[in-house]
């Protein structure tokens, strides 16, 4: 079905002529990617403060350590008995009341970056901390089972990351689906590429270009028709990434083929009035979530979809003189979804006490939870993606 | 021989105005002009801000040698003012390289800018970092190795200055290794705990000056890639030119900027590292034997290259000389596109090759004659960059891309060409790929007729808006 929707290109059907030989790649054998499920990672760009997103209600030495930034208890929304969420964040807290959220702490890797440059870079390609990588790791995700499938990863901005970047297959960058229909139109890419298709050399450089020109005129077609077969009805927060969440739930409900969807947030890189920006943030973000959870959850497809979110670093546990914090290290991922097999709080909090040189110590690799999605979530070889074993954990 | 060929890997691709001068000479004459125009010593650059200036080289007289001894204020002002003042160095830079008669000089400068990659946010350290490149890009590989590792551009991005007798930091010594000499393979993990000792004391004052902290340094013997002794960072460096892997990971890395990403053939990657090696490491000897070489030009090699965005945007400029309304749209360009001069990826440098290309980078690139030509804004914004911008500033303005361009230079050249021919005679000249096969009626039917002008600024454009313009 979905393949004749791909190929059913409308004002672009020259540049589909291409297609049918770069597709035949999808007749491969191999895993191939759960069907249905999507995974919808939000990036909080800058190095969010877990300290004050998942806040230790009862510890002493967060209170002492942050006498000004430290969110009090009654300030806090109860999670558990011991622990809170930001006050800003109620609709989470919805959603961890009706058992769609798990929280993991403490996730990190060894021998810790504090440029927000490298450290993503180290959360993207999922590399050892010393080596650099070229390849993200939903990068080699597509490489490894998407191939043929140009939409197979969506990233909502106008450059495409590097965790979205693989060998061969890459994921697709676009701020909205309208915008990029519109900006491939010319009806002279299609009808030079379509020319040029039809002398074509497999190995050329050149040919590399044409495939990337002509799936991206394709996906940019069967995007466009995908975002209005089923566009979202509810209403959503005029913010960007209430935009992005609309747009990608209108993409869900039209079963279209992405395994994948990123957006980011940012930036949460409060080294000064930390209170009033994580604040403004948070407010996008809950808003945003809380309709795109409803949204999905009212159109059956809540349990189909997984929100992740991440940093590049957590931050230091004392507050600066500046009214935020400094750079810090091992942080808090949150996982929201209707699919759960665990909720609520799946591991420690940090241990406040155990610090290495005033920051937290991490407990949790971020690749083992990275394996835990691929494996678990997207039917993924978590090894073969990550390029080294990790044993996947059972929250989903 | 193809002169395109030639004047886009040793240089930003030919300028319309001085093709036909080029054209007219024979083909043995090429090289030796190109190279002969990037002899002189180069200008260097001064963008430095006097703010700057004052708080990293007058605080020197105030005992004040370390950055923690700026205050706070201070160090904000330093961080706004070298901000702006590397987005002029970036300008700057491109001007040079899209004017400059050395085109083989800027070129490599670009090659070696990627090389000894750093990304250090403070103006002046980067600025002297370029000029160490740019006066040696042509020099002799050991000048400029050293030269690179003792400014503080590099020594402090790869944290030398932390590097101590008691607390070795190993991270220069690996990445000396691993990615400006031996490469990968040529040396083990002892080595590089070793080395590390020898580069203790490395330091840099906050004017960028090269100092040796006695103090920090470990003067016990120390055991490199066989050799031992009571080494210091110079003996290592010389330890790791002694080695003819370095001669021929330069050439390897060379080779596939130069002539071929994909396809580099060992044999002649140890012919040319063993000369480059017994020359002494003079960098003109080893370019010298790539562009004599007939297979330099051989097919496989012509047309074979993606060119990077500083390439492909600098080539165009020279294609056609323009004045931009707002040069700053140049760093929205370098963003999007993935090459943002002086802010490499990591240590590693620009990946390259079909790293550069992915659809919303593809689609920008065939989509920049256009939007110049009708001067229209740029649609696109980089991500933000929290390492530059400390979390102030929301993502950037949309900028405009709006240029005077001046076609007088292509009506020169294409004066005697009839209509029906020029698209094909431009293609010859714009692209750099051979041009049979191709459909050319397609990019004809899209060319505006309706005046002599008009057919030939559209027929321009619509060569360098196909994938084939990507290439050199």
């Amino acid at each position: 079905m979905i393949r004749r929707d791909f190929l059913k290109t409308g004002s672009l059907a020259t540049a589909s002529l291409l297609m049918p030989k770069f597709l035949k790649s999808i007749e491969a054998p191999g895993m191939l990617p759960v069907k249905g499920r999507s995974l919808v990672v939000i990036q909080f760009s800058g190095g969010n403060d877990g300290l004050n997103t998942i806040i230790p209600t009862r510890n002493d030495v967060y209170y002492r350590e942050r006498p000004r930034l430290g969110i009090k208890r009654e300030t806090a929304l109860a999670l558990t008995d011991e622990v809170g969420i930001h006050p800003t964040l109620g609709g989470l807290k919805n959603l961890w009341d009706d058992g769609s959220m798990a929280v993991l702490n403490s996730v990190g890797y060894p021998n810790p970056d504090r440029s927000h440059f490298r450290s993503m870079d180290i959360w993207h390609s999922a590399s050892p901390a010393d080596v650099f990588w070229q390849t993200g790791w939903l990068g080699r995700f597509l490489d490894a089972q998407c191939a043929g499938r140009p939409t197979a990863a969506l990233e909502f901005d106008d450059t495409l990351s590097l965790v979205l970047k693989g060998d061969k297959a890459k994921g697709l960058a676009l701020q909205d689906a309208k915008r990029l229909y519109e900006s491939t139109r010319s009806p002279f890419f299609a009808e030079y590429s379509n020319a040029k298709g039809k002398v074509i050399d497999e190995e050329a450089p050149v040919d590399y270009l044409y495939k990337t020109m002509a799936e991206t005129l394709s996906s940019a077609n069967y995007l466009f028709e995908q975002s209005r077969k089923k566009s979202s009805t509810a209403t959503y927060p005029a913010t960007g990434l209430g935009k992005d969440l609309k747009t990608i739930a209108s993409l869900i409900m039209a079963d279209t083929d992405t395994s994948v969807y990123y957006v980011s947030l940012g930036s949460f890189d409060t080294h000064i009035n930390q209170e009033a920006q994580q604040k403004r943030l948070f407010q996008e973000l809950n808003d945003a979530l809380s309709a795109f959870a409803t949204d999905l959850k009212s159109n059956g497809k809540w349990n189909e979809v997984l929100v992740a979110t991440f940093s590049e670093f957590g931050r230091r546990v004392s507050q600066n003189a500046s009214g935020g914090t400094d750079h810090g290290t091992a942080n808090n991922m949150m996982f929201l979804g209707g699919a759960l097999r665990q909720k609520g709080l799946l591991n420690a909090m940090p241990n406040l006490m155990d610090l290495d040189q005033g920051d937290l110590k991490f407990q949790l690799d971020f690749r083992q939870v990275y394996a835990t999605l691929l494996e678990n979530w997207l039917g993924a070889d978590a090894q073969k993606v990550l390029k080294v074993e990790f044993k996947p954990l059972d929250f989903i | 021989m193809n002169l395109q060929h030639l004047l886009w890997r040793m240089g930003f691709g030919p300028r319309t105005k001085s093709w036909e001068n080029w054209s007219a000479l024979p083909a043995a004459s090429w090289w030796p002009k190109l190279r002969d125009e990037s002899l002189a010593a180069p200008q260097h650059f001064d963008v430095v801000d006097g703010v700057v200036k004052g708080l990293l080289m007058g605080v020197g007289e105030l005992g004040k040698m370390e950055r923690r001894d700026l205050d706070k204020d201070q160090k904000r002002q330093l961080r706004k003012q070298s901000r702006e003042d590397l987005q002029n160095l970036n300008l700057l830079w491109l001007e040079e390289m899209t004017h400059s008669k050395a085109q083989l000089r800027e070129k490599m400068a670009l090659f070696w800018h990627g090389h000894f990659a750093s990304r250090n946010i403070n103006i002046l350290y980067q600025q002297q970092l370029l000029t160490v490149v740019r006066e040696h890009a042509l020099g002799n590989f050991a000048d400029l190795l050293r030269g690179v590792s003792k400014s503080a551009a590099m020594i402090s991005f790869l944290n030398n200055q932390q590097n101590k007798k008691q607390h070795p930091n190993e991270n220069f010594a690996r990445e000396v290794m691993e990615l400006f000499t031996l490469g990968r393979g040529n040396y083990t993990e002892t080595d590089v705990k070793e080395a590390a000792r020898a580069f203790t004391g490395w330091n840099h004052r906050l004017d960028g000056e090269f100092v040796f902290r006695l103090r920090d340094h470990d003067a016990g013997s120390k055991t490199v890639l066989g050799k031992t002794g009571n080494f210091k960072g110079d003996d290592i460096l010389d330890i790791l030119l002694e080695k003819r892997e370095t001669a021929r990971f330069i050439a390897r890395k060379l080779y596939k900027f130069l002539v071929n990403e994909t396809i580099v053939p060992e044999e002649r990657i140890v012919w040319l590292g063993d000369r480059f090696f017994e020359s002494g490491y003079k960098i003109m000897r080893l370019l010298e034997d790539i562009a004599r070489s007939d297979w330099f030009y051989a097919a496989e090699n012509v047309g074979s290259k993606i060119k990077s965005p500083i390439e492909l945007w600098v080539g165009m400029r020279r294609a056609i000389p323009m004045e931009l309304a707002d040069p700053e749209s140049q760093l929205v360009l370098q963003k999007a596109l993935g090459q943002i001069l002086f802010y490499p990826p990591n240590v590693a440098g620009w990946p390259g090759g079909r790293n550069w290309i992915d659809s919303s980078s593809l689609m920008l690139r065939l989509r920049i004659p256009q939007l110049l030509y009708t001067n229209q804004d740029l649609d696109v914004r980089g991500k933000t960059d929290d390492d530059q911008q400390m979390g102030e500033a929301a993502k950037g303005q949309m900028r405009r891309l709006s240029a005077i361009m001046d076609w007088q230079p292509a009506m020169d050249l294409f004066a005697e060409t009839p209509d029906n021919e020029l698209i094909k005679k431009m293609a010859d000249f714009v692209w750099a790929v051979p041009t049979k096969n191709l459909p050319l009626e397609v990019l004809q039917k899209n060319t505006d007729r309706s005046s002599r002008a008009a057919l030939l600024q559209t027929s321009m454009v619509q060569l360098m808006a196909t994938p084939e313009y990507q290439l050199c």
